[in-house]
């Protein structure tokens, strides 16, 4: 947690020495008054407690609240709901597919990629890194027009599925597959960017001390390099599962464009929508919206205090 | 041996290829389906080039479709990404300085918190921030959206770390030393010196801002509020091809060209976002890496 070694290169201070040195403070090495610190936090923490303490507290407070006091009753009835259970499967196997293929591919292409030559492994990153900017809306329409036989780039490989028409290839049993293709296509960029970083602060002699010793390119990538990254691939696959289980958009769009084909209530979190919205049943959605908020909690929370992935002084 | 490490060298290019031409080969397609009729999408070659005639004539027809609604929905997508990204920037930059910077009471405890809730999927939170902005009646404002998009703990985060490793405290110190207030060394020591991280949150921000579907869906609901994003999904409903329900209206009705073309206008800004800030992205995503 150091910083640059000399202080030289930073700009000077614009200010004239001014009368009546605050010498106390200046003694108070290397902090600054309390006040100041609430000063500068001050806006995020109306923010974080208006709009991420608060909902959390109102969810759980709506989901608690039954007509005969507080209880679990809201939990119960989400649970019984025919909907509810599927929801749950089709995310868990949509994890389940995207973040082993995810997980396997990336480091995969992140061993591959960075020992070219710069130029080429630049070109490669950069591939894999663009459709980052279409995550979302964009990427399941653009998904949408890959899955349908007639005039898809990929026909050659539906035709091979004997899928004639959209229907075929968003039949119901494809649809954590497809999400899978559409969360790896945004998604797996960013993070091949991010172990290629983490690769390169590999030091070198490590690298040649390993090369010395006879090693193959296949050993300094699973033997040296692999165990060295480990923990990205770990925050990667901690990240990805807490976004995965609040899938909404690709089902939506989906289902927009098969006329109704896919439940509008495929994910937990479209379970929860259509809870509110349709139904107007909103203490049942707070209950759904809990067991997310619960499930991305406990992930987060292992995270930060188990996986000292993060930097806290 | 020799042959053999060839061999290996060539089955990993051509891995590398298969997986370039399923990251690019949607994005390309993308930018040549509008050159193109419908029928000429349907039954020519996926990567055959329409005309430029044809691209400027999708191109009009997708801007003027119902009274240019494109236009609005984009600058809504603009309003709610430039507004929640100010605020964010507002917010986050100076927390990240104070908690790197400053001591006080409570300060591992926030940085913690921030911790758990930038890990924490924003999405969970949609259903009861929709309660809340309906009790303030916020529903249908631009608050209701650039006030969560305002709240960005991720964003905190890499302020935090940049900071932390990037400002000696020694200078802050001399700053005061000389006479400068709390303010002051913010302003004129730490936030001249913090440029990178203010572009990157501002990245960061307004990407997500922009791509984010689920919250103006839940917080918007007329045509003159929806962000771009939701456009699409209006546009697919009425599209014919996808929803044969929706047709009627010969002259407007949209076809799988108008839909490529609406796509490609929608993600343009972070397209070309993406083109240009690559390098300071790149260094970026990095932030929390080269630390560890």
């Amino acid at each position: 947690m150091t910083g640059p070694a000399s202080t030289t290169a930073v700009p000077p201070v614009r200010y004239p020495p001014v009368e009546g040195v605050r010498a106390r403070r200046a003694r108070r090495e290397p902090g600054s008054s309390r006040t100041a610190g609430y000063f500068f936090v001050g806006l995020y923490v109306v923010l974080l407690l208006a709009l991420g303490i608060a909902p959390a507290v109102y969810a759980i407070a709506l989901a608690l609240s039954t007509p005969g006091g507080i209880g679990v009753a809201h939990f119960v009835n989400t649970f019984n709901f025919f909907e509810f259970a599927p929801a749950f499967e089709h995310i868990v196997e949509f994890e389940a597919i995207w973040l082993v293929s995810q997980t396997v591919f990336v480091v995969m292409l992140a061993l591959m990629v960075h020992p070219l030559v710069r130029h080429v492994s630049t070109v490669f990153r950069f591939i894999f890194y663009l459709p980052g900017a279409m995550a979302g809306a964009a990427s399941a329409i653009v998904w949408l027009f890959m899955f349908t036989p007639s005039g898809s780039p990929w026909a050659f490989i539906l035709h091979a599925f004997n899928y004639q028409v959209l229907s075929n290839t968003v039949a119901l049993g494809n649809l954590p597959m497809i999400f899978a293709i559409m969360a790896f296509f945004t998604g797996a960029g960013g993070w091949i960017v991010i172990m290629y970083g983490a690769l390169n602060n590999i030091p070198q002699e490590l690298i040649e001390a390993a090369d010395i010793d006879g090693a193959n390119a296949f050993q300094t990538a699973f033997r040296i390099k692999l165990p060295l990254i480990r923990k990205w691939v770990v925050y990667m696959l901690v990240l990805s599962f807490a976004a995965g289980s609040q899938l909404f958009v690709e089902p939506q769009i989906l289902g927009v464009a098969t006329n109704g084909e896919i439940s509008p209530q495929w994910s937990p979190n479209q379970l929860a929508y259509s809870l509110a919205f349709q139904f107007d049943r909103f203490n049942d959605a707070a209950a759904v919206s809990v067991d997310l908020l619960v499930i991305g909690l406990i992930v987060a929370v292992l995270l930060v205090w188990r996986g000292r992935l993060f930097e806290v002084d | 041996m020799l042959a053999r490490r060839y061999t290996y060298r060539l089955i990993g290019l051509l891995v590398l290829l298969v997986f370039a031409a399923f990251f690019f080969v949607p994005i390309l397609w993308l930018v040549l389906a509008p050159t193109k009729t419908d029928y000429q999408l349907v039954h020519e070659s996926p990567f055959a080039f329409g005309s430029f005639n044809t691209f400027g004539h999708t191109f009009s027809k997708v801007i003027n479709y119902q009274g240019q609604l494109m236009l609005t929905w984009l600058k809504n997508s603009a309003i709610y990404s430039v507004g929640g990204t100010a605020l964010a920037l507002a917010a986050a930059i100076p927390a990240g300085y104070g908690l790197a910077l400053t001591q006080f009471i409570g300060r591992r405890a926030l940085l913690g918190i921030t911790l758990v809730v930038m890990i924490m999927p924003a999405t969970a939170l949609v259903l009861p921030l929709f309660l809340e902005a309906s009790a303030v009646h916020l529903i249908g404002t631009v608050w209701s959206v650039i006030l969560p998009f305002g709240f960005f703990p991720f964003g905190v985060y890499l302020a935090y770390i940049y900071f932390s490793s990037t400002i000696p405290k020694d200078l802050l110190a001399a700053a005061r030393i000389d006479g400068c207030g709390e303010w002051a060394v913010f302003r004129h020591v730490a936030l001249p010196l913090a440029r990178p991280i203010v572009a990157l949150v501002a990245f960061f921000a307004f990407v997500a801002d922009w791509n984010n579907y689920y919250l103006p869906f839940v917080m918007t609901y007329t045509n003159s509020q929806y962000p771009v994003t939701i456009g699409l999904q209006i546009l697919i409903g009425s599209a014919p091809i996808f929803s044969p329900t929706a047709s009627g209206y010969a002259a407007s009705e949209i076809y799988r060209p108008d839909l490529a073309m609406a796509t490609l206008i929608a993600i343009l800004p972070i397209l070309i976002i993406f083109l240009f800030a690559q390098r300071t992205l790149v260094k970026g995503m990095l932030a929390g890496a080269t630390k560890g």
